[in-house]
């Protein structure tokens, strides 16, 4: 779902990503994000996505493409086989949130993980006039929506405490412009580099 | 869509002996093949695609006095499909040991002025693709583009990148497996017990006798058409239908799906040679790259330099996505380039043999990337 921001999430999280890196890119869509980092980066990495369509998009796109069903793990996955696992605007869409992030941080030295951020304001203002969000970062009706997870940036900090997973960085936007002042309010989407505890 | 049109087989004779990993030398040996599309001046546009058990070199096409003859993947290879012979030089091959003309059971045995027979020694997977570099030399191709294939074809293309891993550029590995399972290779015994049992068998010396192990071919096949459909697919396609009206409560024909299975093993035993289909089976229980590693893939394909695409298709019981899962997950280990695709297809094992359109937009995607 990356096609929704467009290059700002990939730019974010590029700056993350040191040149020649191994990079799992989990939910890939059509691989552009891979696309970008090997130009950009020159990483070598696979992209996971369990769609027929992106799978075929990732292959035309040049790109390594696996099709694995997230929910069922990584469990093929060597430990350590990645420096960053990413998992950009996906994470909402996975139903075993905790054992997911804990594969990434399995496979992967760091993770990075962005999401759309549920307490943004306007979320809170169409949730307070009685119907669900419906915006640029939520942009699907509450009966299509492939996200089966809402969260907010402050529930996914508090996992992150629960569950030993280092939030080594965050990074908070809205509408692609950087937030620093009460971001769980003032942001749209956020971007974590985490890493193991 | 067009077709290669009409093809004409060809024949090469190689006279340097070929020591096979049975321990067998044969002091030379022919090999049947076919082509499509032109190679190029650089010699970079070669495809070989790989025939399963009951395959040949006839992969496209038609000949010129059988025209109903159609190549087995002629729905992928041709100008303008997956496998586009505007692009790439196509080449099919009939393997060693096989009975579609090239060196097999059905050949003379220099040694006894006769057919072979059951003298023809058991060749492996191994044995196939060191017959398909003396191919290659022979048609000036120094590296494939790609060697594709299906089932045992993709066990071929694997072993093309451990075997000679600087002569591919691309493995195609599709409804494959790293090696078989324990049911696979008891689904393999159980045709080979049908026909070594057939009292017209004679030693694997039918030949001579002027006798087909009819009926012991017919059942081989018949077990193994049954693992190549799916459950679902054998439901939809047969259900309980019956072949007429009512039960005879005897025991000819009742059921639709046994009228297919033997319409099926007949239709085999006029075409198909039971001592290739038994060194075929044995090829296909050896196969196991990771034997010699302890049973470690991963280390296995260590010195495959090629880059991978691996299709499964999600009603394969015969070659399950999980045994090609277990080949991405080492080619992973060692850091290579791979692709894979699970194809939802209803028609099990047999549907890397049809034209579902989403398996072959993802199979002609990769094509399409492999620079020539």
């Amino acid at each position: 779902m990356t096609e929704i921001f467009g290059r700002f999430d990939f730019d974010v999280i590029a700056r993350w990503i040191v040149p020649g890196e191994r990079v799992l890119d989990l939910g890939c869509g059509d691989g552009s994000l891979l696309k970008f980092l090997k130009a950009e980066k020159g990483i070598r990495g696979y992209g996971v996505d369990n769609d027929p369509h992106n799978v075929l998009a990732s292959i035309r796109n040049g790109v390594n493409v696996l099709q694995f069903d997230l929910e069922k793990g990584l469990a093929g996955v060597d430990d350590d086989a990645f420096d960053h696992v990413i998992m950009s605007l996906s994470l909402q869409t996975v139903r075993h949130t905790v054992p997911l992030v804990q594969e990434m941080l399995r496979v992967g030295h760091e993770a990075v993980v962005s999401f759309p951020n549920f307490g943004h304001r306007s979320h809170r203002e169409a949730i307070a006039k009685g119907r669900m969000p419906v915006s640029e970062a939520l942009p699907y009706q509450w009966f299509n929506s492939p996200n089966v997870r809402f969260f907010t940036i402050a529930d996914f900090e508090a996992l992150c405490a629960d569950n030993g997973i280092v939030v080594h960085e965050g990074l908070f936007f809205d509408e692609g412009r950087a937030v620093t002042e009460d971001p769980n309010l003032n942001a749209d989407v956020a971007l974590y580099r985490l890493g193991r505890g | 869509m067009n077709s290669v049109g009409v093809v004409t087989p060809q024949r090469v004779t190689f006279g340097a002996p070929i020591t096979l990993k049975g321990g067998v030398t044969l002091p030379g040996f022919e090999l049947v093949y076919e082509t499509y599309g032109e190679l190029n001046a650089e010699g970079s546009n070669a495809v070989l695609v790989c025939h399963a058990l009951s395959g040949s070199h006839h992969v496209a096409g038609i000949y010129a006095d059988e025209p109903k003859n159609v190549g087995w993947w002629d729905n992928l290879v041709g100008p303008g499909k997956p496998l586009d012979t505007n692009r790439f030089f196509v080449v099919g091959v009939n393997n060693l040991g096989g009975c579609y003309g090239s060196t097999g059971p059905m050949s003379l045995n220099p040694a006894s002025g006769k057919p072979y027979g059951a003298d023809f020694p058991v060749v492996t997977v191994e044995d196939w693709v060191a017959a398909q570099a003396r191919l290659a030399d022979h048609l000036g191709i120094n590296c494939w583009a790609a060697v594709v294939g299906g089932s045992l074809g993709g066990m071929q293309a694997m072993e093309w990148t451990l075997q000679f891993p600087d002569r591919i550029r691309h493995a195609l590995v599709i409804a494959s497996a790293p090696k078989l399972s324990a049911q696979n290779i008891a689904f393999n015994e159980l045709a080979r017990q049908a026909i070594l049992s057939d009292p017209d068998f004679h030693g694997g010396h039918y030949y001579e006798h002027g006798v087909v192990p009819v009926n012991g071919l017919r059942l081989a096949r018949m077990v193994g058409h049954i693992t190549y459909l799916s459950d679902d697919q054998m439901g939809e396609k047969f259900g309980r239908e019956l072949k007429n009206d009512k039960l005879s409560y005897g025991y000819g024909v009742d059921f639709q799906i046994e009228s297919y299975l033997r319409y099926q093993g007949d239709r085999f035993t006029t075409y198909f040679d039971a001592n290739t289909y038994l060194i075929t089976t044995k090829a296909l229980d050896y196969f196991d790259p990771a034997r010699d590693y302890e049973g470690d893939l991963q280390a296995a394909l260590a010195r495959a330099k090629a880059n991978f695409f691996v299709a499964s298709f999600s009603t394969d019981w015969r070659f399950a996505p999980e045994r090609s899962q277990e080949i991405v997950y080492a080619l992973m280990h060692n850091g290579r380039d791979v692709s894979y695709a699970e194809i939802e297809c209803s028609a099990g094992h047999d549907s890397f043999l049809l034209d579902d359109a989403h398996y072959h937009a993802v199979l002609g995607a990769y094509l399409d990337r492999i620079e020539t």
